[in-house]
């Protein structure tokens, strides 16, 4: 490759890797080789997947997850930082901004020479500073107001919104700058629901914990908990029962039609076409009643849990999703052929809110965000998880980036994901019946996980999910007792919420909404 | 297009019947709602949505109650884009400290009479995030609650059943 080193021939001249840290190795590094990293980043195009403050027994840490996307391969980098100051990433991968400055939030971890030191998550509201840091310091609400980034130029004004919107949505604050109708900048101000959940996970028993990730994002409440489940199966070495492995793909794909189904009746009906949302919004609702027959609940929330799944599907589960798939492909299509010859609709979204190529390489988005400009990475096949490797299934791509082009892809993985589920249920292996007839659910007795955690000394674990929304990254530290000593879930908005801001440029104020939701971006997956 | 619309002119509503109770109680419930609401206000009751610090899942479900299935606005029940055209402001989420003052602000410009409802284990009491330090906890540690729906989130037929509670009370205590 053009000369270019290898991820890992890089990560061995960094430092030695960590023990137990599984699947992927990490590589402690000093400053010096920090800046070595610095230096490749700039001249290679390896992703940044994630980026996060860390508090080990010795001190403060700060960890970088790569990926060399040609190669597939992955790895972390570490970086001791005893004075609490580590070099900035942000000059090479422009993603790392926010990254940065959430863990100079969280951790008190400046990042030297940072292009936008501001802080992020903290509005001066939890009367700590630093929170996770190992002596939080007690702090005042801030007497000046958040400084945003001036625009200054004749005809220029400003359109505050938020954080309460119109809408039933998330709280967060979009600042326009517009001349006239068109949007010349905008900025945008989340951590309005910053729970403090990286907080809240640190010393719980991981089942306790898996209920907290698993409310993160509601709308991608089973990415989030396969994702943390499987980056402390990971940790611990464990092998979850194979039902379970093909149960959570199901859920997964099951949540991503409802979530697609809701998106594309939302992105129309903020075209002014309410027409569709009437109509995919009753699919979804489908989609939600099998969840709930199937599973005992309508979004599947704590249902994945580490060790494997928790109940089984019912037993009348699996006739009933096939039938649904044959009876939402049927009513689908009709619908997506609605779409394609609406002029008026296609006036409002083709051409709306481009984001380039460029742009979604350089901050790694991936998700429908991404795959609409040219970006095709998904975790299912990349690096790939079990059982996809083992399943049919297409990643659609398209580099137009903009609003209908977002669309596209969501209808191209509604097909998709309805293929998947019927060989999901078709090829799953089935009920396991002990020899006094019990049948016991696809899961790790917690004794078991325990034991497992004792003899191994605990260990560190990170998985990529793909969600409805893109690449999950959660990475996890398990201790010898089963608790959990740092969590960090970092949801695929992190990389796509930039992008809004880029999208929106020259666009007229009232094609935001269309704009927003054809990213649909969580915000509480962000503010963590 | 047209075969739907036509569909729908000849087929009737989608909307699941108000008068014979329907397997999961929806429709029954929803029309006690309607006299309910006739009797103390009179006129319909508009919402004003209110996440501070939800994980969205209440969201979701607030958005069905939406969809033509459950089709909440034939009870006169509807969501409103501001808390001044607003007789309910239903709040989710542990109160985020980041969220309280806004919060606060929104129920301030909500004219009287008003009702809140904490919706979900989360705004009923911190839920999962109790304790944090990024989180107040209950709705009512920063404003008065009137009504408390449980549920994580509470399905949509939870949701009618409890507007019904709150206009039962309210009604009492007039």
């Amino acid at each position: 490759m053009y000369g270019e080193e290898p991820l890992f021939g890089l990560l061995n001249r960094l430092g030695r890797p960590a023990p137990n840290h599984r699947p992927w190795p990490r590589h402690v590094t000093d400053r010096a080789g920090w800046r070595l990293l610095i230096d490749h980043l700039g001249q290679n195009n390896w992703s940044l997947l994630g980026l996060w403050g860390d508090r080990a027994a010795d001190g403060l840490l700060v960890h970088a997850a790569l990926r060399e996307d040609l190669s597939g391969d992955v790895g972390l980098v570490s970086l001791p930082c005893p004075d609490g100051r580590f070099p900035s990433l942000s000059a090479v991968r422009p993603a790392a901004i926010r990254l940065e400055r959430a863990a100079c939030d969280l951790f008190g971890l400046t990042a030297e020479g940072i292009t936008d030191p501001r802080p992020w998550l903290d509005h001066g509201q939890w009367g700590l500073r630093h929170p996770l840091a190992q002596t939080p310091t007690f702090s005042t609400p801030p007497t000046a107001p958040y400084p945003f980034l001036k625009s200054e130029g004749h005809g220029l004004h400003q359109i505050p919104v938020g954080p309460v919107h119109a809408g039933i949505i998330e709280p967060g604050h979009f600042r326009f700058t517009a001349n006239g109708e068109t949007v010349a900048r905008l900025e945008e101000r989340l951590g309005y629901v910053h729970k403090g959940i990286e907080g809240l996970t640190r010393g719980k028993p991981v089942l306790e914990a898996a209920r907290i990730i698993a409310r993160l994002s509601g709308d991608s409440t089973v990415a989030h908990a396969i994702a943390f489940a499987r980056a402390v199966e990971s940790a611990l070495n464990l092998d979850i029962p194979p039902r379970a492995v093909w149960l959570r793909a199901l859920m997964a794909e099951w949540e991503r039609l409802a979530n697609h189904f809701g998106d594309i009746g939302a992105i129309c009906n903020d075209a002014a076409f309410a027409f569709m949302l009437a109509e995919l919004s009753q699919l979804r609702e489908a989609v939600l009643r099998a969840a709930d027959a199937c599973f005992g609940h309508r979004l599947m929330m704590d249902c994945v849990i580490p060790g494997g799944v928790f109940p089984d599907i019912a037993e009348t589960g699996p006739k009933r999703l096939l039938d649904l798939t044959i009876e939402l492909r049927r009513r689908f299509a009709p619908l997506v052929a609605i779409y394609d010859n609406k002029a008026s609709l296609q006036d409002r979204t083709v051409s709306t809110g481009i984001v380039n190529t460029g742009l979604v390489n350089r901050f790694g988005a991936g998700g429908p965000v991404g795959r609409a400009s040219g970006r095709g990475l998904d975790a299912r096949k990349s690096p790939g998880y079990a059982p996809y490797n083992d399943l049919e299934f297409e990643v659609p791509v398209l580099t137009e980036g903009d609003v209908n082009a977002r669309v596209w892809i969501r209808i191209r993985e509604v097909e998709q994901s309805l293929s998947l589920v019927e060989q999901i249920v078709r090829r799953m292996p089935g009920v396991p019946r002990g020899p006094d007839g019990i049948t016991p659910p696809p899961l790790l007795p917690l004794d078991h996980v325990l034991e497992h955690a004792k003899a191994g000394g605990g260990g560190e674990g990170m998985a990529l999910v793909e969600s409805f929304r893109g690449e999950i990254l959660t990475w996890a530290r398990i201790a010898a007792d089963g608790t959990v000593e740092r969590c960090h879930p970092r949801d695929p908005s992190w990389f796509q919420w930039p992008l809004l801001e880029a999208a929106i440029e020259g666009n007229i104020v009232a094609d935001f909404p269309l704009c927003n939701k054809s990213f649909n971006c969580s915000y509480s997956g962000h503010d963590l | 297009m047209f075969k739907h619309i036509l569909r729908s002119l000849t087929g009737g509503p989608v909307t699941e019947p108000a008068p014979a109770p329907s397997p999961d109680g929806l429709a029954e419930l929803a029309g006690q709602v309607d006299r309910a609401a006739k009797a103390r206000l009179g006129r319909s009751l508009s919402i004003r949505a209110v996440d501070a610090g939800s994980c969205n899942g209440c969201e979701l479900e607030l958005h069905a109650l939406n969809n033509p299935l459950y089709d909440l606005e034939r009870f006169g029940l509807r969501f409103v884009a501001s808390p001044r055209h607003a007789d309910v402001l239903l709040v989710t989420g542990p109160v985020t400290k980041n969220m309280a003052d806004a919060l606060r602000r929104t129920w301030e410009a909500t004219p009287e009479p008003k009702w809140v409802v904490a919706c979900g284990a989360c705004a009923i009491d911190g839920g999962v995030f109790a304790g944090s330090y990024a989180c107040l906890g209950p709705v009512e540690t920063v404003i008065p609650v009137d009504l408390r729906i449980p549920g994580c989130p509470p399905r949509p037929t939870e949701l009618l059943a409890g507007l019904l509670a709150l206009l039962e009370r309210s009604a009492r205590a007039a």
